[in-house]
């Protein structure tokens, strides 16, 4: 028999045919190298990968709670210093854990200022527990608390803007990235771990379960909400701006109708308004990060 | 050598000498003076340790389990209201089989908010899995914390430990205390050796999800390892009476109980009273006695069993309260007197740090020859 290895966030794990978390998992890991150690929350990532006896994880991995990572990692870090070791602390949650339950400790530990990376696998909701909005679920997307229905068009509010948060709170380096751009999440993970320091990473990592599509669409999708201006790669470094992905902007509608999630802004009819107002979301996006790229006007 | 000295100052110069590498903690009134002391002692290099300032004790405990982990001996010290916000931790830190070692300056629980003594937090936490030592006075306060590294980090039991002294009534008490050196320290405490770690070398996986195929036996394995823990605290307390002299070799402790009529069953601080009231109803010409219940987790039930078997009555005295039901101590030695003839009557007093005097001790071996218990004592019945 011969053995299929695949990489350092091994094959056989649990999650959907078309996870983008799980691809999450497999660059980061490759990106951090197996001189690291992972300190996960709890959530769809940590019950796919670790159903007890079996593990996915190839590198040394520790879970506690949902909403602990930062501080069980602030303890991994402080620990590995104690005894004079050079393993790199790298912390992999959801927007959940991160957006919502984990923020005091995310905040705590980003302001004592330790050593490490982390990750936020942001698919938008609680997957894990069946679909429900997070501080990181987008304008008008239906979850499972919050539907769409006669009176309501989903979610209220926009996404938290946690990289603000983080670079307020000193972080030397935050980025997002998103699994549509690999080349691009491997670059600024290896940026992200070499700094010392706390460091932030958001990437962008759509649920085929969740925001409903089929699983073969995942890249294609998480690349439309960069062709849209509904997702921007960017890079802060001590807290300003200093790398942004450019695009020749499509009309937001086109991610949209890709998904379930959205499909009540085009069925039983049109909801123009609601359109206007993610448009408008994308281009304050653009306009914020300049991420247009202007074309030469067509000759006739 | 003897020094008159504070609790909380005598528990962290015995925490110093352990030497952790890793503390983090969050100040909360009675604890206060023992972090404070430690940071210090890390300021003034007298401790090589990381200090963490966490932002709460949910993330005071979560940064020891990072840490034991990854293969440190960890310290953290609460109290009341910052271990109800770590209750959630301290059943996964148990889970994790990680020994890390908690000072408990017991304190009520809010609402109404009391910074005075009772022990209605560690007693709360009774099923999580982790050892409950209970000091009657500083100097057993400072040696348990030896016992309890002891005891946890042995590789056949392997979990997490409360060393729980009143707050205020012995934290923010001078008193004399033998204060150990280093050397001696280092003699009874060996370097830290962690069965498994966090390790590039080596990688495992801790914290997986268990489904109902597996999760059982997890329980089954910590309730093996609380009782493995008896033993492993006799062996440990004789050798630590044999080198400093003070035997803790025993869960309990009999005061005068040989030829007692009534037994006070109790713990921590209050056992000083007792005996004093012992002593004095004892020149009365009343066979009282004390049984002192010094490890809470693991409950030495067949041992209670044995040292009451001859008395009359015994009379359980509870800092804490299980509302519906009894105090937690009354409903454990009931159970440990199961099938017995010996009646069992619980006094829930001195919560939220009313005074407790050799009186109200008197009073209670009274009402408990009339056969009356099972009751608040002391309660102002103009206020109710």
């Amino acid at each position: 028999m011969t053995e299929k290895t695949c990489d350092l966030f091994d094959c056989g794990h649990r999650a959907c045919g078309g996870c983008g978390a799980a691809l999450v998992a497999r660059l980061v890991t490759k990106a951090a190298g197996k001189d690291s150690i992972f300190v996960s929350s709890t959530g769809c990532m940590e019950v796919f990968s670790t159903p007890y006896p079996e593990t996915a994880w190839k590198v040394p991995w520790i879970h506690s709670l949902f909403e602990n990572a930062a501080a069980v990692a602030s303890g991994v870090e402080a620990s590995l210093k104690k005894q004079g070791r050079k393993e790199k602390v790298v912390i992999m949650a959801g927007d959940g854990a991160t957006f919502d339950i984990g923020m005091i400790c995310i905040s705590g530990a980003f302001e004592r200022g330790h050593d490490f990376t982390y990750i936020c696998y942001d698919n938008e909701a609680y997957m894990n527990t069946g679909i429900q909005r997070s501080g990181a679920t987008p304008y008008d997307a239906s979850t499972t608390t919050s539907p769409a229905g006669k009176c309501s068009f989903g979610n209220k509010r926009q996404k938290k803007d946690m990289p603000a948060i983080l670079a307020a709170h000193g972080a030397p380096y935050v980025a997002t990235t998103s699994i549509a751009y690999p080349a691009d999440l491997l670059q600024k993970v290896e940026k992200a771990i070499a700094t010392p320091g706390p460091s932030y990473v958001q990437v962008h990592a759509p649920c085929c379960t969740g925001w409903g599509f089929e699983g073969e669409q995942t890249i294609a999708i998480a690349k439309l909400a960069i062709e849209t201006g509904l997702w921007v790669n960017y890079e802060m470094i001590d807290g300003k701006v200093t790398k942004v992905k450019k695009v020749v902007r499509k009309p937001v509608e086109e991610y949209l109708k890709t998904q379930k999630r959205f499909r009540h802004l085009f069925k039983p009819k049109r909801q123009d308004a609601e359109i206007a107002a993610i448009q408008a979301i994308a281009d304050k996006n653009a306009e914020k990060f300049g991420i247009d790229i202007k074309l030469p006007p067509k000759k006739e | 050598m003897m020094e008159i000295t504070e609790g909380s100052h005598a528990i962290a110069e015995a925490v110093r000498l352990c030497r952790p590498q890793v503390i983090s903690a969050y100040p909360i009134t009675p604890q206060t003076h023992i972090v404070e002391a430690l940071a210090d002692f890390v300021a003034n290099c007298q401790l090589d340790a990381e200090y963490i300032t966490v932002e709460n004790e949910l993330s005071a405990l979560s940064a020891c389990i990072g840490a034991s982990a990854a293969g440190s001996r960890t310290y953290s010290a609460t109290t009341s209201q910052g271990l109800a916000l770590m209750f959630e931790v301290c059943f996964n830190a148990a889970g994790m089989r990680l020994p890390i070692i908690m000072s408990i300056a017991n304190r009520a629980l809010g609402a109404p908010l009391s910074i005075w003594n009772d022990q209605q937090d560690s007693i709360s936490l009774r099923d999580s899995g982790w050892l409950q030592f209970y000091a009657e006075d500083n100097q057993e306060a400072t040696d348990l914390h030896l016992l309890a590294y002891k005891v946890a980090e042995d590789h056949s039991i392997q979990l997490p430990a409360f060393v729980c002294f009143d707050g205020f009534i012995l934290s923010h008490t001078y008193e004399p205390v033998d204060m150990l050196t280093q050397e001696d320290v280092d003699k009874y405490l060996p370097k830290f050796s962690p069965y498994e770690r966090l390790d590039a070398a080596d990688p495992i996986s801790f914290g997986m999800y268990a489904t109902p195929e597996y999760y059982p036996e997890f329980r089954y394995e910590m309730d093996q390892a609380q009782k493995r823990a008896k033993d492993v605290i006799a062996k440990a307390g004789k050798e630590f009476g044999a080198m400093f002299g003070r035997d803790y070799s025993a869960l309990i402790e009999g005061y005068r109980l040989e030829d007692a009529d009534t037994a006070i069953v109790a713990m921590g601080s209050i056992c000083g009273t007792i005996k004093d009231a012992i002593d004095e109803m004892r020149v009365e010409g009343k066979k009282v006695g004390l049984l002192k219940i010094r490890v809470f987790r693991p409950f030495p039930s067949e041992e209670i069993a044995k040292m009451l078997s001859h008395v009359k009555r015994v009379a359980v005295l509870d800092k804490n309260i299980s509302l519906g039901a009894k105090g937690a101590t009354a409903l454990e030695v009931r159970d440990a007197l199961y099938g017995s003839t010996i009646p069992v009557k619980g006094y829930v007093l001195g919560l939220g740090g009313r005074d407790v005097r050799k009186k109200d001790i008197k009073e209670i071996v009274a009402l408990s020859e009339k056969g009356q218990g099972d009751i608040f004592y002391g309660l102002r019945k103009e206020l109710i």
